[in-house]
């Protein structure tokens, strides 16, 4: 928080004049029919998206000329708030005129700068995005039916935040390019979860496949095995001394060469491993091991599976290295 | 017109309660702890105060009320000191609530259970009320503090205090109400119900904003939350704030006063409103109006979005609330609307109505007007009222996911 935030903003005195004069004037609010546009030679397709139990709804009516797949009328009934009127409203509008194949790449993002009074603010604050979104829904959900495809079929990627369109391949990048440690700081480069803060985390205003507090763990995760792994490549690969290196930098190196090499054969037999310390002496370095689950009973645990892990460590890290089970 | 009918929120300060106030301002404004002159000039102010108050909700000279800043300061007094006192230094560990309780109430106790203390939160029924067996079987001998709120802020409902009051003295467990709405709104006569600790405020019965109050029955044992100099006995520590407690004394002498008649006048405004607004097809009122707070209409309109709703009547000068969805900035469900085991389309539908007793009936019939107004042109934008059906393929049957 800081000093704008003590009193908070007014919702809707962040609305642009477009947003208001929209809510209390929709011009494109109404219905087309089927017999009417059969009248004129031309197809109607209507889409729902949403419903009344999600807090919001809007059916979405094309007429469209068969022979160029232009639409020639639309129209919009909508349950919703102001901002959900409004972006119908303009959605609608943005529609008539274009090609269902043009129609189909309308985004919310566009309905938004679409309902600004100035292109540098934003038409609505942060947590109305959402109710654009729908508008991108219905389209696709509607040129879906015309093209009798599935609406699915025109998402290239995986969209994570719908607010600001931000797609799962881009966040991993992000986090990755920028060793991003934080929510906050994933909407500081990216903005996704700025606005309805659904993607953020389980129990938001809506369910999601994604989230960003899981994606944001499982690219942390991924970075560092791959760390590891780039570690011991360089060990074994003889670019780096073990003897020299920091008991940290011996304790990540030992650990990724086991989680290399010998770990995941552990796990198989439900067992693993754990480094509790490494003591360099004249000359030997004396690596102590704790073995879990399973292989605290296993017999070979003191024979074959030990002489594994001290001779893979011995190669790919010092010959000096002696592997001692507590 | 302006019509202001959020009432249930806040309250215009009535001007003869200003007017009680003003003196303490820049002519008697003194500390009341201090020994010269200037101390003692307002002691007669806040004497007369406290027998208003007192007298306001009939409490025993025995019984303490501690001036707070607020019911949200006085409802966190109550559950922190408790957890204190009976949990972290006593053998208890758990609290029973409602679902439906104030944020004061409900934050509170999800930051008790962040520190180990076991909540239990009770469900209310179709009509918004928590039934007093309820109570009754979530009550263990662990139990230190159940919290009922008396009326629901929302709904306006009432709970049975006198019952749930029985219970918790025959268990031997303390009871605790939240009364913010039924002080200055309905009687609240303490020596006929039991109750240990009840939280009201000021604000919601014509009294300023930022002075609130919690009763103690027989100045019992609770330990302090504000620690500091001896104030008010050394139990809530602060300069006395001179002008809001006058304040307050005097607002809830003018709510308390003749209440049954200033209820019946409230009542025959609000239910003359309610008739005409449930004449709109699709519409119903939650809860049972013989046992509600005389001045409070919870409303579900289908096919109107709350917020959509009150938009509308803003744009006619009528000042509504609803917990909707997209009214609220964490763009939830309104959870009592979900509690009372209404759909969620009501959890989208519903607008709260609450008047006072300056509410004229020129107001109600020019409200009447406009809400109708209202709901004739949000239905018409409305897709819940659309004839032309979905193309094959194109309905929805549920609420769906914005997936891919």
């Amino acid at each position: 928080m800081a000093k704008a935030d003590v009193l908070g903003e007014s919702l809707w005195d962040a609305y642009s004049n477009k947003v208001t004069t929209l809510m209390n004037n929709p011009q494109h609010q109404g219905e087309i029919f089927d017999a009417e546009a059969e009248e004129r030679g031309n197809k109607l397709i209507v889409a729902d998206f949403g419903a009344e139990s999600c807090g919001d709804a809007v059916r979405l009516y094309w007429e469209i000329d068969p022979k160029n797949d232009k639409i020639v009328n639309s129209k919009f009934k909508s349950f919703g708030c102001g901002t959900a009127i409004a972006s119908s409203d303009v959605m609608t509008e943005l529609c008539i005129g274009k090609t269902v194949q043009e129609a189909v790449k309308i985004t919310n993002i566009d309905v938004e700068l679409a309902l600004r009074d100035d292109p540098e603010t934003p038409a609505v604050p942060p947590q109305k995005m959402h109710c654009s979104v729908m508008a991108y829904d219905v389209i696709k959900k509607a040129a879906g039916l015309y093209m009798g495809v599935d609406a699915e079929s025109f998402e290239e990627e995986i969209i994570v935040c719908e607010c600001a369109r931000v797609s799962l391949g881009t966040l991993q990048e992000v986090i990755k390019l920028n060793d991003l440690k934080t929510v906050e700081e994933i909407t500081d480069y990216t903005k996704a979860g700025g606005f309805c803060k659904s993607c953020i985390k389980p129990g938001g205003h809506e369910a999601r496949e994604w989230y960003l507090v899981d994606i944001l763990a499982d690219t942390r995760k991924e970075m560092d095995t791959e760390k590891m792994k780039a570690a011991a490549d360089a060990m074994a690969a003889g670019g780096g001394n073990f003897e020299e290196m920091t008991l940290v930098q011996q304790i990540k190196a030992v650990d990724a060469v086991i989680d290399e090499s010998v770990r995941q054969f552990l796990v198989m037999d439900g067992g693993d491993v754990e480094i509790i310390d490494i003591k360099k002496n004249e000359r030997t370095i004396d690596i102590y091991i704790r073995y879990l689950g399973a292989c605290g009973s296993c017999e070979s645990s003191s024979t074959g599976t030990l002489y594994a892990i001290e001779s893979t460590l011995q190669e790919k890290l010092s010959d000096k290295i002696k592997v001692l089970p507590i | 017109m302006k019509v202001y009918l959020d009432n249930n929120a806040t309250t215009m300060c009535d001007p003869l309660v200003v007017k009680a106030m003003e003196p303490f301002y820049s002519e008697v404004y003194g500390n009341p702890n201090s020994l010269h002159k200037y101390g003692t000039a307002p002691h007669p102010a806040i004497t007369k105060a406290i027998d208003q108050v007192y007298t306001a909700i009939n409490a025993a000279d025995a019984d303490d009320v501690i001036f707070t800043s607020c019911a949200t300061e006085s409802n966190n007094w109550v559950l922190q000191s408790v957890w204190v006192d009976h949990i972290l230094n006593g053998d208890k560990n758990h609290i029973v609530t409602t679902e439906v309780e104030h944020p004061s109430i409900l934050s509170t106790c999800k930051f008790l259970e962040d520190q180990g203390v076991k909540v239990t939160y009770l469900p209310v029924n179709d009509q918004g009320v928590v039934e007093a067996h309820t109570v009754k079987s979530f009550i263990t001998d662990k139990t230190a503090l159940v919290s009922i709120m008396w009326a629901s802020n929302e709904t306006g409902m009432i709970n049975p205090i006198e019952e749930i009051g029985q219970i918790c003295k025959e268990k031997g467990v303390l009871f605790h109400s939240d009364a913010v709405q039924a002080v200055g709104k309905i009687p609240v006569d303490l020596q006929s119900v039991h109750v240990d600790f009840i939280s009201f405020s000021a604000h919601k019965f014509h009294g300023p904003k930022g002075v609130g109050a919690l009763y103690i029955r027989n100045s019992q044992a609770l330990s302090p939350m504000l620690h500091g100099g001896e104030h008010m006995g050394g139990r809530r520590s602060g300069t006395l704030n001179v002008p809001f407690i006058v304040g307050m004394g005097e607002a809830m002498e003018l709510a308390t006063k003749n209440i049954q008649a200033t209820m019946s006048k409230i009542r025959a405004k609000r239910d003359r409103l309610e008739d005409s607004l449930v004449e709109l097809h699709d519409t119903f009122v939650v809860g049972d109006r013989q046992n509600r707070t005389p001045n409070t209409i919870l409303i579900s309109i289908k096919g109107v979005e709350g917020e959509g709703m009150l938009w509308d009547l803003n744009n006619g000068q009528i000042g509504a609330s609803t917990g909707s969805a997209c009214a609220s900035a964490d763009l939830e469900a309104n959870t009592v609307m979900l509690a009372i085991g209404a759909d969620n389309e009501l959890a989208h539908t519903g607008i709260r109505l609450s008047l006072s007793r300056f509410t004229t009936d020129e107001e109600i019939e020019y409200t009447i007007n406009h809400f109708k107004e209202a709901v004739a042109r949000l239905r018409m934008i409305s897709s819940s009222f659309a004839k032309q059906a979905p193309t094959k393929g194109g309905e929805v049957q549920e609420c769906e996911l914005h997936h891919h």
